[in-house]
């Protein structure tokens, strides 16, 4: 099958692959998707993609860690084994509030960490035992790969990833 | 170059009037006599009832007491009612004094503030300021008039005045009070006055040299002036902190000489730089309407925003920390620092809490609000009026106790200042480019991109 093929186009320089990004997008080429090494700034930017809705998350995710601190506290100390905090034993939660402001902190950042991140694997379908999807090593390491989908244009589109700085440019079947 | 505009110009005269007006007026009103002391009490206590039925129920009990003694409770009663009518004459007198003291320091706080900052964008070498340095450099040239005049209020406070904001000063109370006696070695004037000038002087040397290096640098060939502005930075922020937290301990804790917080120099200094890069973000944000500072973005606005964002947070911190540790080990002579507080100030000290935290969290949590111009001036100026009443609250529960209003003497005594502060930091702008045009960082900083 014709469209199950890539490209495979090569650089070694995060600067070049920035330059090279804009190129392929203004020749309104496809980028499928690009391997590096380490983030690399603007290049979600650069490649069009939707802004991430993360920070989103991630404040859900803290008012939920706050509502869990607060009902868990309560329950804790208030209801079900009344404590006498700080030699003041009013047995009411809003009155002893300053003692549980450093938990109802904690796990609110807690709740946003550990589900951030957890979101972020998910998203990214990385989960325990998953196969890499990274089709060269060397990406992982001090390369920069861009995956284009070909549409019988290979030679052209070759030309220009050529003049892009690419130092190595393989067509590759996807299907196996 | 920066013109300054005649209307600003005259706006800043305006406040300066207004406000001289305004604190004559209130020094003029707080002259009260005994008797009309006692004439005024009478009357809240006839108003509020509640404290008149306390009194007669106080003298029932001292009339229950036995035969001979009646007599001796009568008078005094009488004795406390003259005593405790002096202490309410005496706060009146105290308030114009702490209007005008925590006005002054307040403005003095965000040229302080901005010159700590300034130096650690130096010291640190941070690519995304250097455009701003011109801003910032203008904003610290009130701090030796601005530091000059709150160690003068204070002195004057002790010598001109009736010992109205430190009662250390005071020999008569010094005489009766062990406490503040043990401690008289550092909290007495002629060490006090050394102490300031020292502050001051180090302060004004760093900024003195740091502006002479940097105007030096825009045209120098090589990059030797920035080299020396990085080292005396370096060396300021040393200084600074240790004269910071010394300062905060003689100017703001020593009102109270009996209370004693150990992070207190640390929470003075949170107020003080979230307060500067607040109004270092108006004034930018100012400039640029009038079609300055051409090579300032959203970019740069974005990350002072996260600077005004996230010293909030930290203010919020120290506040909290500062708070939880007293309330939770309960001990008398720490905790009636917030009994007072709590019982007589409990509007500005919990809406405090609300104009520094709630509101600056909500507002400027999101990334896109950061770089929207009349967002952020409208946080500014919640975060600014919020800091403003909590330098009022470290202040006025010592001097003026329960007797405190934000009136005529409060805001003609920020209008003064603000004036003034207006005045000297836009003709200071004047004196030079807005932009450091030699600064090594100057590029990255003009093409910083967030």
């Amino acid at each position: 099958m014709e469209a199950s093929k890539v490209i495979h186009a090569i650089y070694n320089d995060d600067d070049v692959l920035m330059s090279a990004v804009k190129k392929v997008k203004a020749e309104r080429y496809h980028i499928e998707e690009i391997y590096t090494p380490f983030p690399v700034h603007g290049l979600d930017k650069a490649m069009g993609l939707a802004p991430t809705r993360i920070a989103i998350a991630s404040f859900i995710y803290g008012c939920i860690g706050l509502t869990v601190a607060i009902l868990m506290m309560n329950f804790i100390m208030i209801e079900d084994w009344p404590q006498d905090i700080g030699g003041k034993p009013s047995f009411s939660y809003l009155e002893n509030m300053p003692a549980f402001v450093p938990i109802m902190f904690e796990l609110t950042v807690f709740f946003a960490a550990h589900l951030m991140v957890i979101t972020f694997y998910l998203r990214s379908r990385m989960w325990p035992f998953k196969n890499s999807e990274n089709p060269d090593p060397r990406t992982t390491d001090d390369h920069f790969l861009m995956e284009i989908a070909v549409d019988g244009n290979e030679n052209e589109l070759t030309a220009l990833l050529k003049e892009s700085g690419a130092v190595e440019i393989n067509l590759v079947d996807k299907a196996h | 170059m920066y013109t300054f505009s005649n209307k600003l110009r005259t706006f800043s005269f305006a406040l300066i009037i207004l406000g001289l007006l305004g604190v004559g007026y209130g020094f003029m009103t707080s002259h009260k006599s005994l008797e009309e002391v006692k004439t005024m009490i009478a009357e809240e206590a006839s108003a509020h009832g509640g404290g008149h039925a306390e009194a007669t129920s106080h003298e029932m009990v001292a009339g229950t007491s036995g035969e001979q003694s009646h007599g001796a409770a009568v008078t005094e009663e009488v004795h406390h009612g003259d005593e405790h009518a002096e202490h309410v004459q005496h706060q009146i007198a105290n308030r114009p004094w702490s209007a005008l003291y925590v006005a002054a320091f307040f403005f003095m706080m965000i040229s302080l503030g901005i010159l700590a900052f300034y130096a650690i964008q130096i010291a640190s070498q941070a690519g995304w300021s250097p455009v701003l340095f011109r801003v910032m450099e203008g904003m610290t040239a009130y701090l030796l008039p601005g530091a000059l005049i709150v160690l003068g209020i204070a002195v004057a406070s002790g010598t001109l005045g009736h010992y109205n904001l430190f009662v250390w000063m005071d020999p008569e109370v010094v005489a009766h009070d062990k406490l503040i006696e043990g401690k008289t070695s550092w909290l007495n004037l002629p060490w006090f006055v050394i102490r300031g000038l020292i502050y001051i002087a180090g302060w004004s040397l760093y900024r003195y040299f740091s502006r002479k290096f940097s105007m030096a640098q825009d045209t120098a060939e090589d990059t030797s002036n920035f080299k020396k502005a990085f080292r005396i930075s370096a060396a300021f922020l040393v200084f600074f902190i240790y004269t910071e937290s010394m300062m905060s301990w003689d100017w703001i804790m020593s009102v109270d000489p009996h209370w004693f917080s150990t992070l207190f120099g640390w929470y003075v200094f949170a107020s003080m730089f979230v307060s500067g890069i607040t109004v270092l973000s108006l004034i930018i944000i100012y400039l640029k309407s009038r079609n300055y500072l051409e090579f300032v973005n959203e970019n740069h606005l974005h990350d002072v925003a996260k600077f005004m964002f996230a010293f909030s947070i930290f203010w919020t911190y120290l506040w909290f920390s500062q708070f939880m540790l007293i309330w939770y080990s309960n001990i008398p002579e720490e905790v009636t620092y917030f009994v007072t507080r709590f019982g007589d100030y409990k509007l500005p000290f919990l809406g405090m809490v609300v104009m520094n935290f709630v509101f600056p969290i909500l507002m400027l949590m999101n990334a896109d609000f950061k770089r929207v111009p009349w967002f952020v001036v409208m946080t500014g100026l919640v975060i600014l009026a919020g800091h403003y009443v909590d330098i009022f609250n470290m202040i006025m529960p010592a001097t003026v106790g329960d007797r405190w209003f934000i009136g005529i003497p409060e805001i003609s005594s920020l209008l003064l200042f603000a004036g003034l502060f207006i005045f000297i930091v836009f003709t200071a702008l004047t004196k030079a480019p807005l932009l450091v045009k030699g600064y090594p960082f100057r590029k990255e900083s003009e093409h910083f991109h967030y």
